[in-house]
C-alpha cells in the first residue's frame, strides 16, 4: 500500500509577471533586496507535488527580509497544510539554495509562519541548527529529493 | 448498390465520423499535449490547421462539429477557447447559413459570455494613466469579434435579431443613457461598455440594413441622453440649458455614439472603394446623422473645451475622436458640409494652441488632424485639402516664427512636420515656411548668437535632417528642396561678416552641418557640383585664403609653410564655420562630382586638421575614399586623381615628426618632392598638434582602406613607427622636456596611435558610410586584418618597453574588435594566446578598460562559435585563468559580468579537460556572488551552478 499524498489538492496559483529591472544604470541600488532572494527562491519546486514554491504561496515576496548590512536574510514561509511533514524539507531546499547563491558571510535565518504549523517550534529549531541541517543531508535519500527540488525542470 | 449495402455504408460513415470527432473531442485542445512536436517533424500549428482543415472538410460535419465545439468554449483553458472560435470562424461559411441557422442562439450565447459577461479586455498603457476607455482585446475577444463579423455577413438578421433582442444589452445601454463620471466606474463595466460599443460597431458594419436597425433601435435615445434634437441648429441654446450642458458630460453614450459614427463611416467608405457606390443619403441611418449632425458637433466642441477647462482627458477622447469621424466622412455625405468642416479643423487647431501642457488630449488632436490630413489625401478631396491647408497647415507654418502660440518648440515642430507629411503639397508649404525661418533668422543665429533664434534654427535644421529630407527620399521630389537648402545657408554664411562665439553657437554648428551634410547627399551630381563651387567661392572669399589672388595651378609647396605658420593658431569663428559647412558638403559628395581646386583644398583641410578639427579629416578621407584612380576614369577637368592627392597629403610637413618613420620614405611616394623643412613646424611641435595629426591621418587611412587603395599600408606603417618609435629608441622630439616628462608627453601620442586603429576599421555614422556615396571594397577588414596582423605580433614579440607593449595590445584590441569574427576563426588557435596575453597587459592600466571589454566580448564570441571549439579546448586553462582574474576587475561591471558569463560557457567543454580548473573557478565565483552589482552576482549564480553540476549536483569542493 503506498501512503497518500500529505495534501493532495493543493490551491494553485498564478505566477507573478517577472518585472526586469533596468540595467546599465550606474546609479542604480544594487544592493540584496528582498526580490533578488525571492528571485532565487520562487521556482523551487515542491517537494510533492510539480509546482513551484511561489504558484503554492508557500513563499512570497514579502514574507523575506534582509539586512545587507548586518548580513542577514529572515525567509518566513508558509506550509500549506498545518501538519506538512514536508515543511523541513521546504526549509532545508531554502537554506542550499540560499547557501549557493549568496556569499557566505550572511546568516540565514528560516522559519514557518507563526501560527502556520503545527509543530512550529520544532521545525524552526530543526531548520535552524547547523548541525541538524548537516546531519540531514548526509542522509542519502534527503539529498536527493533536496537536489530534485533544487534542479527540477518539470516546473 | 443496392439498398441494404447503402445502409450499411452509411451506419459505417455515421459510426466512423461519431469516433472520429469522439477522438478530436478529447484531443482537441493540441496546445495540452506537450510540445515535443519537432521529434515528428510537425508543428503545433500544422497539426492545429490540419485538424481545421478535416472539420471545415464537408458540410456533413456540421451535426458533429459545431456542439464539439461550442463545448469546448465553456474550457477554462484560454487556448481551447481562442482555438474554438477560430474553428467556428472557419467553418461556418462552409457550413452554409442555413445550417448554422440552428446553433444561433447558442453561438450568440458563447460571444455574449465572451464579450459581454467577462470581457478580458486590458486598459492600455496610455488610458491606464487617466482612467479612460482605450482597451486592448483579450486574443479570446478577438476571435469572438471575427466569428461573429463573419456570422453578421453571412445571416445578419437572425444575429441581430439576438442582440437586438437581448434583454441584458438593453438594459446595460439605457443604464448608460444618464450622465455618470468615467472615473469612478470600477473597470468591470468599462470593459463591459466597450464590448458594448464593439458589438454595436461590428452590427452596424455588416451591411446598410444592419446599419439602419442598429440607428433605429439605439441612435434616437442616446440623442434624447445627450439632450440633442433634430434640426436643433443653434450653437447657443446648449450653452445656456444647464440640463443639456450635463448630458453632454454623458461618457457612455458619447462612447458608444462615436463607435456607431466609426461603424457607419467604416461602411460608406467601404463601398467606396468597390465600384457601385450607392447613394446612402437617403438611407435611415443616414437621414438619422444627418439630423443630428450638428448638434453632435456642438456637443464634441464642448468635450474639447472641457479638456481645456479640467483634466477630463477622457472625454478629449470622444470629442476629438467625434470630430475626426465626422470631418472624414466622404464630401457626398451632406450633413458635413465644407462650413462644418472648417469649423472642426478651426476648432482642433485652437484646442491643439491651448491643450499643449496636456500631453495625452494634445496627441490626440493632432493625430486627429494627421488622420483628416491623410484621408484628404487619400481620398482626393480637392475642396476639403485647400480648406486643410489654409487652416491647418498655413496656421502652423506660421507658428515657426512667431512667439504665439506660447507652446514649447519642439511640439511646434512635431505639429509641423506630422501635418506636412499628410501630403505633398503640405510639405511643399512647410518647406517653404522653413525656409524663411531660416532665411530670416539664420544671421541673428550665427552672428548675434541670440538665443531664441538660435534654438529655432537648429530645430528647425534639426526638423530637416530627421524628418523632412527623409520624407521627401521616400515621397520622391526631394532634390530641390535639398539644394534651396544648401544655397540658403551658403548664402547666409557669405553674406555675414562676422559671428559671435558663443556655446549654442557650436550647437547650431553641429545641426548645420548634420543638415547640410543630408541636403548634399540627396541631391545629383550636378546639384552637387554646383553646391560644392558655391562653396568654394564662400571659401575662397574668406581669411583661410591668403592666397586668394594668386593663381591656384600655383605650386604651394613653397607657401605652404608660411602659410601653415601664419594661421594655424588664429582660426577665427567665422572660417571655423565656413571651413566646417565645406567639409560637410565634400564628406556628402558622390565619386563622380568634381570638386574645383583641389590642391587649395587638400591644403586647407590638412591646415584645419592640425588644430583637432575632425571634420576636415573626415573630408580628407572621403576625398581620397571617391577620386577616381586612374587617369582615363577621370573627368576631364579633373586635375587630380587619387594618387595624386595622397601625394599633396602626404607631403605635408604636419607628418614630419614621425620622420623617421615618414610616409615620404615608403616606395609608394617616391616623387622625389619631400619636403624636410623642420623650421616651419617649430610653432607646432606640441603634443596636441601631432595627436591631431594622427587622428587625421587615420581619417585619411579609412577613406583609403575602404577603397582597398595600397596606400593604407604606409599609413600603418606611420602609426607603427610612432608606437614604436619614442619608447624604443628614446628618440623624442627635441622641444620634448627632459627625462621625467617624457611620459606625458609621449603616452597620449601612443594612445591615439594605437587608437588609430580603432578609427580605420569602426563603421562611422558621420561620414564614410553607404549614406555618403562611399566606395567600399568587399571584405576591406578582413584583408586589412590578414595583413596588419603579422606586423603587430612581430612588433610586440620585439618589444621590451612595457608602455610599447601595452599600446600595441591596444591598437590589436581594436583590429580585432572591428573585424568580422569569420575571418579571424579559421586561426583561432593563434589568436588566442595573442588575446589572453592582451587582457593580461591591459588590465594592467585603467585607461584601457573600453578596450578590454571590446577584447571579451571577441573572447565570448570564440568561445560561442563552433569553429573555434578546437582552439578553445586547446587553451581551456589559460583561458580560465585569464577568465577568473577578469571576473574581478573592478573598474568595469559589464567586464566583470561578460567574464562570468564566459567562465559558464567554458563549462560546456569536455569534463575531462576542465574539471582540473573546476576548484579554483567555484573558488573565484563565491567571491563574484558578494559583488556590488547585482548582474554580476546573478550571473555568478548560474556559472557557479553550471560548474558545480559538471561533477556532481553537489556544490561543496
Amino acid at each position: 500500500m503506498t501512503l497518500g499524498l500529505i495534501n493532495a489538492n493543493p490551491v494553485v496559483h498564478a505566477k507573478k509577471k517577472r518585472v526586469a529591472r533596468p540595467l546599465d544604470d550606474p546609479h542604480a541600488d544594487d544592493a540584496v533586496d528582498p526580490l533578488e532572494i525571492y528571485d532565487i527562491v520562487r521556482d523551487i519546486r515542491d517537494p510533492e507535488h510539480p509546482y513551484s514554491l511561489e504558484q503554492l504561496s508557500v513563499l512570497s515576496e514579502e514574507s523575506i527580509t534582509v539586512d545587507e548590512k548586518l548580513g542577514r536574510i529572515l525567509i518566513t514561509f508558509t506550509p500549506t497544510i498545518q501538519h506538512c511533514s514536508m515543511a523541513t524539507v521546504i526549509g532545508l531546499c531554502l537554506r542550499e539554495k540560499l547557501k549557493d547563491c549568496f556569499p557566505a558571510h550572511f546568516k540565514v535565518d528560516i522559519k514557518v509562519a507563526p501560527g502556520s504549523h503545527a509543530d512550529e517550534e520544532a521545525v524552526n529549531k530543526q531548520l535552524n541548527d547547523k548541525e541538524r541541517v548537516a546531519a540531514a543531508l548526509e542522509n542519502p535519500n534527503l539529498r536527493q529529493l533536496v537536489t530534485e527540488c533544487l534542479y527540477s525542470s518539470e516546473l | 448498390m443496392t439498398g441494404s449495402s447503402a445502409l450499411n455504408f452509411w451506419n459505417a460513415y455515421w459510426s466512423g465520423t461519431l469516433m472520429l470527432f469522439s477522438h478530436w473531442a478529447m484531443n482537441f485542445s493540441i496546445q495540452s499535449v506537450k510540445p515535443k512536436s519537432e521529434d515528428i517533424g510537425v508543428s503545433r500549428d500544422e497539426l492545429s490547421r490540419a485538424l481545421l482543415l478535416a472539420f471545415a472538410a464537408t458540410p456533413l460535419f456540421e451535426p458533429f462539429a459545431i456542439p464539439l465545439l461550442l463545448d469546448k468554449l465553456s474550457s477554462s483553458l484560454p487556448s481551447a477557447k481562442v482555438e474554438s472560435f477560430k474553428y467556428l470562424g472557419y467553418c461556418a461559411p462552409m457550413y452554409g447559413s442555413d445550417r448554422m441557422a440552428k446553433h444561433g442562439g447558442a453561438l450568440w450565447s458563447s460571444v455574449k459570455d465572451v464579450l459581454y459577461t467577462s470581457p478580458e479586455s486590458a486598459l492600455s498603457v496610455e488610458s491606464e494613466s487617466d482612467g479612460g476607455m482605450i482597451f486592448e482585446e483579450s486574443d479570446i475577444m478577438v476571435e469572438a469579434l471575427i466569428l461573429l463579423e463573419g456570422l453578421m455577413q453571412q445571416n445578419s438578421d437572425l444575429l441581430l435579431d439576438m442582440i437586438l433582442g437581448d434583454e441584458d444589452i438593453n438594459n446595460f445601454i439605457c443604464s448608460f443613457l444618464k450622465p455618470w463620471d468615467i472615473h469612478d466606474t470600477p473597470l468591470q463595466l468599462r470593459q463591459q461598455l466597450h464590448s458594448v460599443g464593439r458589438l454595436l460597431a461590428v452590427s452596424a458594419k455588416s451591411s446598410m440594413a444592419s446599419c439602419n436597425r442598429v440607428f433605429e433601435k439605439f441612435f434616437p435615445q442616446m440623442m434624447e441622453a445627450l439632450g440633442c434634437s433634430v434640426g436643433n441648429h443653434s450653437d447657443e441654446s446648449f450653452a445656456t440649458e444647464d440640463r443639456a450642458l450635463s448630458s453632454r458630460f454623458n461618457y457612455g453614450t458619447l462612447y458608444l455614439c462615436v463607435e456607431l459614427l466609426d461603424a457607419c463611416r467604416c461602411l460608406v467608405l467601404g463601398f467606396k472603394e468597390s465600384t457601385s457606390f450607392p447613394d446612402f443619403i437617403h438611407e435611415k441611418w443616414c437621414c438619422m446623422l444627418h439630423g443630428f449632425c450638428r448638434s453632435l458637433i456642438n456637443i464634441f466642441f464642448s468635450n474639447l473645451e472641457a479638456v481645456s477647462g479640467n483634466a477630463q482627458s477622457s472625454f478629449a477622447y470622444t470629442g476629438v475622436k467625434g470630430l475626426q469621424l465626422l470631418a472624414t466622412f466622404p464630401r457626398s455625405f451632406a450633413p458635413v458640409s465644407l462650413l462644418l468642416f472648417e469649423n472642426i479643423l478651426l476648432k482642433l487647431v485652437s484646442a491643439i494652441t491651448s491643450n499643449f501642457d496636456k500631453k495625452f488630449s494634445w496627441g490626440l488632436e493632432l493625430k486627429a488632424l494627421v488622420e483628416i490630413g491623410l484621408y484628404i489625401e487619400g481620398y482626393q478631396e480637392s475642396e476639403k485639402a485647400a480648406t486643410f491647408a489654409r487652416i491647418v497647415v498655413d496656421k502652423f507654418v506660421s507658428w515657426i516664427s512667431s512667439d504665439e502660440p506660447a507652446m514649447p518648440l519642439s511640439l511646434k515642430m512635431q505639429a509641423i512636420c506630422e501635418t506636412g507629411m499628410t501630403g505633398i503639397s503640405n510639405m511643399l508649404r512647410i518647406v517653404q515656411g522653413m525656409e524663411k525661418a531660416i532665411s530670416a533668422k539664420f544671421t541673428q543665429a550665427y552672428v548675434d548668437g541670440n538665443f531664441e533664434s538660435v534654438e529655432l534654427v537648429i530645430k528647425v535644421l534639426e526638423c530637416y535632417s530627421a524628418r523632412v529630407l527623409p520624407w521627401f527620399e521616400m515621397n520622391g521630389g526631394s532634390e530641390e528642396v535639398a539644394w534651396n537648402l544648401a544655397a540658403i545657408i551658403w548664402d547666409k554664411i557669405d553674406n555675414s561678416s562676422s559671428v559671435n562665439l558663443t556655446v549654442q553657437n557650436y550647437e547650431l554648428l553641429g545641426a548645420a552641418m548634420t543638415a547640410m551634410k543630408q541636403a548634399v547627399r540627396r541631391c545629383s551630381q550636378e546639384s552637387q557640383e554646383k553646391i560644392v563651387n558655391r562653396a568654394f567661392r564662400v571659401l575662397s572669399a574668406s581669411t583661410l585664403f591668403p592666397l586668394k589672388d594668386s593663381p591656384f595651378a600655383t605650386s604651394l609647396s613653397n607657401s605652404e609653410d608660411s602659410y601653415l605658420n601664419h594661421h594655424v593658431d588664429r582660426v577665427s569663428c567665422r572660417d571655423e564655420w565656413i571651413i566646417s559647412l565645406y567639409a560637410s558638403v565634400v564628406i556628402a559628395l558622390r565619386p563622380q562630382t568634381h570638386v574645383q581646386n583641389l590642391k587649395m583644398v587638400l591644403q586647407l583641410f590638412i591646415m584645419a586638421l592640425t588644430k583637432g578639427h575632425i571634420p576636415s579629416a573626415q573630408a580628407l578621407g572621403s576625398l581620397v575614399n571617391k577620386l577616381p584612380s586612374k587617369t582615363n576614369e577621370r573627368h576631364l577637368s579633373q586635375e587630380y586623381g587619387v594618387e595624386e592627392a595622397i601625394d599633396v597629403i602626404l607631403t605635408s610637413s604636419i607628418w614630419n615628426f614621425c620622420q623617421s618613420n615618414t610616409l615620404r620614405k615608403c616606395s609608394l611616394f617616391g616623387g622625389g618632392n619631400e619636403i624636410h623643412n623642420t623650421k616651419c613646424l617649430a610653432g607646432l611641435n606640441h603634443t596636441s598638434v601631432h595627436i591631431s595629426a594622427i587622428v587625421g591621418l587615420a581619417w585619411i587611412g579609412k577613406g583609403l582602406i575602404m577603397r582597398g587603395h595600397e596606400g593604407i599600408k604606409d599609413i600603418t606603417m606611420t602609426f607603427l613607427g610612432v608606437l614604436l618609435e619614442n619608447t624604443n629608441n628614446g628618440d623624442f622630439p627635441e622641444s620634448c622636456d627632459p627625462i621625467e616628462g617624457k611620459e606625458q608627453e609621449v603616452i597620449p601620442l601612443m594612445k591615439s596611435a594605437a587608437d588609430a586603429f580603432h578609427i580605420l576599421l569602426s563603421d562611422s555614422e558621420d561620414c564614410l558610410n553607404r549614406n555618403y556615396h562611399s566606395v567600399i571594397r568587399p571584405l576591406y577588414k578582413q584583408r586589412f586584418y590578414n595583413s596588419v596582423m603579422p606586423l603587430l605580433l612581430s612588433s610586440t614579440r620585439q618589444s621590451n618597453s612595457i608602455i610599447t607593449r601595452s599600446m600595441l595590445f591596444r591598437s590589436f584590441a581594436h583590429v580585432i574588435s572591428e573585424t568580422p569574427l569569420s575571418a579571424m576563426i579559421s586561426e583561432a588557435n593563434k589568436l588566442i594566446p595573442l588575446l589572453l596575453d592582451s587582457l593580461s597587459t591591459l588590465t594592467e592600466d585603467v585607461m584601457h578598460k573600453d578596450v578590454i571589454y571590446n577584447v571579451i566580448l571577441v573572447l565570448s564570441a570564440i568561445l560561442m562559435d563552433k569553429n573555434g571549439q578546437v582552439a578553445v579546448l586547446e587553451n581551456a586553462q589559460a583561458i580560465i585563468n585569464q577568465l577568473i582574474g577578469l571576473a574581478a576587475y573592478p573598474h568595469m561591471m559589464v567586464i566583470r559580468e561578460t567574464a562570468i558569463q564566459c567562465l559558464g560557457a567554458m563549462s560546456e567543454l569536455p569534463y575531462a579537460r576542465i574539471y582540473p580548473s573546476r576548484t579554483k573557478v567555484l573558488q573565484a565565483i563565491s567571491k563574484a556572488l558578494d559583488d556590488p552589482k547585482r548582474a554580476v552576482r546573478q550571473e555568478a549564480v548560474r556559472c557557479r551552478q553550471a560548474w558545480a553540476s559538471i561533477a556532481s549536483r553537489s556544490l561543496h569542493f
